[in-house]
């Protein structure tokens, strides 16, 4: 290979290759998780946070190398505080996008980290940023990311309808993501979700063992147990 | 004993294996290791990327197109984005490769002409100002071996002049009544010349339209890296106009009597 | 000038007994000797106004200009030396391209005050500089919309409705505060402005002067730019004809 495979994790690096999500509704945003946290296929962590606070109302979802993400929501976190005592109020969700991105931008050699950043701020209102790996910034309506997420392009693009309110939009979040970590290796666990709207943060958590059920019928290997198989009729080729 | 002929007069490693059964093909490599070698590898590769950007000559100035996908590898990850951006109000910039690159160029060009409007001295950047600054930047980029991943088209209208020219991540520029980037200087550059070449100031923008038009449809039928959505600037004495998103009409159904693939009837 | 002899007032890094910095007084003094800068923050906008006085005939017409642009949607005035001027308006610019680059978005017209703020006081701490001799008009509209600030020698800035700075300023304050500059709007405000700046000049019977004029409103897209030739000479018109029915 002539360049540099991006996915490539530095030997022995935790990964958290990983689903996640964010989309806005009117009066705010849902940002969800898996839990689910791996170095090869071992679980390093199997109830992770992924959902990572760096102000009141601005939260971002990690995914990628946890060391590299970890690192920059700190200095996010970071430059965030000292935007909102030297401007008196707190930072726009573009704001703090604008920081992951230049930094994801700025150092794209060396990071592996795919950041989806969501959150509500008085200019306007809720929105969802998408920091992929080179470094791009991307508003969108709602957002999937991780290796789970390619899984589950066309479930969220047949369903997402713009005008949900609160708890059709969790609906949403929480059936995606259960079908990205049923599908997905690398992600699994419990499902963490956040509902960020002007009045505050409220946690939810769906535990593994209460996920949302999906197809579960038998992929069919044998024949199906109690059903008379029928004796194959082979009519001999007539040979004139 | 070092048994392999080709490592004889190297750097020896004895603590390495000196009496290896490898056959010739893995033999052992005992020359230092450069522990640095890997680390600091600039040239990067284009990770959500855009395609192909069209434009022509025509009568009153330029138009440009290009649609308004970010893709990630071969995933239509970002369907609705813009890659005609307006620089000034005599220059559109059109970019196909790394958008993260581009959305850069686009922030330190925005600098620029917050810079030249401060200035207040009743100059503007024109396109060829324009073009020419980004050749630079490019070349510049490439020659630290950290390129900027990008394809570019530059059109404009200024004092009476229209001017449309390319500059891609080397730093490489040349100018022409039809220009494209990418999979569209395989595709649709050809049509585009067939159309244009000679009539670049009797096209009214209504043909020239048409002409910009086909090759986009063209372009979504053969290239797997576009999107039937895109957009389509005008450059003329009245300033820029960027439409908004346009849908490509396609047709298929010439392909319902279609069978098989040889021999086949049915 | 009780200060003069005393020795307090050779370094901006000496105090006097009483707590003084002379140095920073003297370069208030500066400021007095300019043509008076005003700007008016009104409903939908700010205009800054400047008398420029010309000190020779042999000048260019618009050389030495006093008004200046930040950044698209900010601009400033000066009053003072013409040269400290130009370097504070320099960083000016710098401080707004750095916002920019940061948070990628329009920097607000107070954190660029902030910063220029800090930047003209630590030339009143070091034996080595000399404070800046102006106070500087900063007017903008941004996300909060329209902004007006003035930052003087000391460092020290405050936001206000209505601000003047030179050697009219008392003159051109009384006038601003009988306008109603809440209700007005930038085409308004530009009137208004050219007629105080012919009453304060007018008043203090100097020599030859150019009235500078820009403004920010909904008429220039928000961007700070040069008042047009023809709300220019509208405005300078009407100004000649106030203070002739005025001297009536």
């Amino acid at each position: 290979m002539d360049h540099i495979d991006f996915q490539q994790l530095k030997s022995g690096e935790v990964n958290l290759g990983t689903s996640i999500m964010a989309v806005q509704f009117a009066d705010g945003v849902v940002i969800g998780a898996d839990s689910r946290t791996t170095t090869g296929s071992y679980i390093a962590n199997r109830v992770t946070d992924k959902l990572t606070h760096v102000h009141d109302r601005v939260y971002c979802c990690r995914s990628g190398s946890a060391a590299d993400t970890q690192a920059v929501a700190d200095i996010v976190h970071y430059y965030l505080q000292l935007y909102s005592q030297s401007s008196g109020a707190p930072p726009p969700v573009h704001t703090a996008a604008s920081l992951f991105q230049k930094l994801c931008y700025e150092n794209k050699d060396a990071l592996s980290a795919g950041i989806i950043v969501a959150g509500w701020d008085k200019e306007i209102g809720p929105s969802v940023y998408n920091i992929p790996l080179g470094g791009g910034l991307f508003r969108q309506p709602w957002a999937i990311g991780g290796s789970g997420s390619t899984y589950v392009y066309g479930y969220c693009d047949a369903t997402y309808q713009e005008g949900w309110g609160r708890d059709e939009t969790i609906n949403f979040v929480k059936n995606t993501l259960a079908l990205a970590m049923s599908r997905d290796g690398s992600s699994g666990g419990v499902i963490r979700m956040c509902v960020i709207t002007e009045g505050g943060v409220e946690r939810l958590f769906v535990p593994g063992n209460e996920l949302p059920k999906f197809w579960q019928g038998t992929e069919v290997l044998s024949p199906v147990k109690g059903k008379a198989v029928p004796e194959p009729q082979v009519v001999p080729m007539t040979v004139e | 004993m070092d048994h392999f002929p080709l490592n004889w007069g190297r750097p020896r490693n004895d603590a390495v294996d000196s009496y290896s059964t490898y056959p010739i093909t893995q033999r052992p490599n005992h020359a230092p290791k450069d522990a640095f070698s890997a680390g600091i590898q600039h040239t990067q590769q284009p990770i959500v990327t855009g395609t192909s950007v069209l434009a022509i000559k025509f009568k009153d100035g330029i138009m440009m197109a290009a649609d308004n996908l970010a893709s990630y590898g071969s995933l239509a990850r970002f369907r609705d984005i813009q890659r005609l951006h307006a620089v000034g109000e005599h220059t559109v910039l059109g970019a196909g490769g790394d958008m993260s690159d581009f959305q850069y160029i686009q922030s330190i060009l925005d600098e620029l002409m917050i810079d030249e409007f401060a200035a207040g001295d009743g100059h503007a950047l024109g396109p060829a100002e324009v073009h020419n600054y980004l050749s630079e930047l490019m070349y510049a980029r490439r020659s630290k071996m950290n390129p900027l991943w990008n394809a570019m088209l530059v059109g404009g209208f200024k004092d009476g002049q229209r001017f449309l020219a390319y500059v891609d991540m080397l730093g490489t520029t040349y100018s022409a009544s039809t220009l494209a980037t990418g999979y569209g200087a395989h595709i649709a550059q050809p049509l585009l010349r067939r159309a244009v070449e000679g009539r670049e100031d009797t096209l009214d923008e209504e043909e020239a339209r048409k002409i910009i038009e086909q090759s986009m449809k063209v372009l979504f039928y053969r290239d797997a890296r576009s999107l039937d959505k895109y957009q389509i600037a005008t450059i003329t004495a009245a300033g820029v106009h960027i439409s908004d998103s346009l849908q490509i009409e396609t047709s298929w159904s010439f392909a319902e009597g279609l069978r098989g693939y040889g021999a086949q009837t049915q | 000038m009780t200060s003069i002899g005393t020795g307090y007032d050779l370094s901006a890094s000496t105090y006097s007994p009483d707590g003084r910095i002379f140095q920073v007084e003297y370069a208030n003094k500066a400021v007095e000797n300019s043509g008076t800068a005003i700007g008016l923050k009104v409903k939908d906008g700010v205009v800054l106004a400047v008398e420029k006085l010309v000190h020779s005939k042999l000048l260019v017409p618009g050389a030495n200009r006093r008004i200046q642009t930040v950044d698209r949607h900010i601009g400033l005035a000066t009053a003072g030396l013409p040269a400290d001027g130009r370097t504070v308006a320099s960083r000016a610019r710098d401080e707004a391209a750095n916002f920019r680059d940061v948070y990628r978005s329009p920097p607000t017209l107070k954190t660029v005050a902030d910063r220029l703020g800090h930047f003209v006081q630590m030339y009143t701490l070091y034996s080595s500089v000399r404070p800046f001799g102006i106070s500087t008009i900063l007017g903008a509209v941004d996300k909060d919309g329209p902004a007006l600030y003035v930052i003087e020698p000391s460092g020290v800035f405050f936001g206000y409705h209505g601000a003047a700075v030179g050697k009219g300023r008392q003159l051109a304050k009384t006038e601003l505060e009988k306008l109603k500059l809440s209700e007005l709007t930038a085409r308004e405000a530009v009137i208004e402005a050219a007629r105080i700046i012919y009453l304060v000049h007018e008043d203090a019977k100097e020599k030859e002067f150019e009235l500078e004029m820009s403004w920010i409103g909904p008429e220039t897209n928000n961007q700070h730019v040069a008042v047009p030739q023809d709300l220019f000479n509208e405005a300078e018109a009407k100004a000649r004809e106030a203070l002739v029915s005025g001297l009536e």
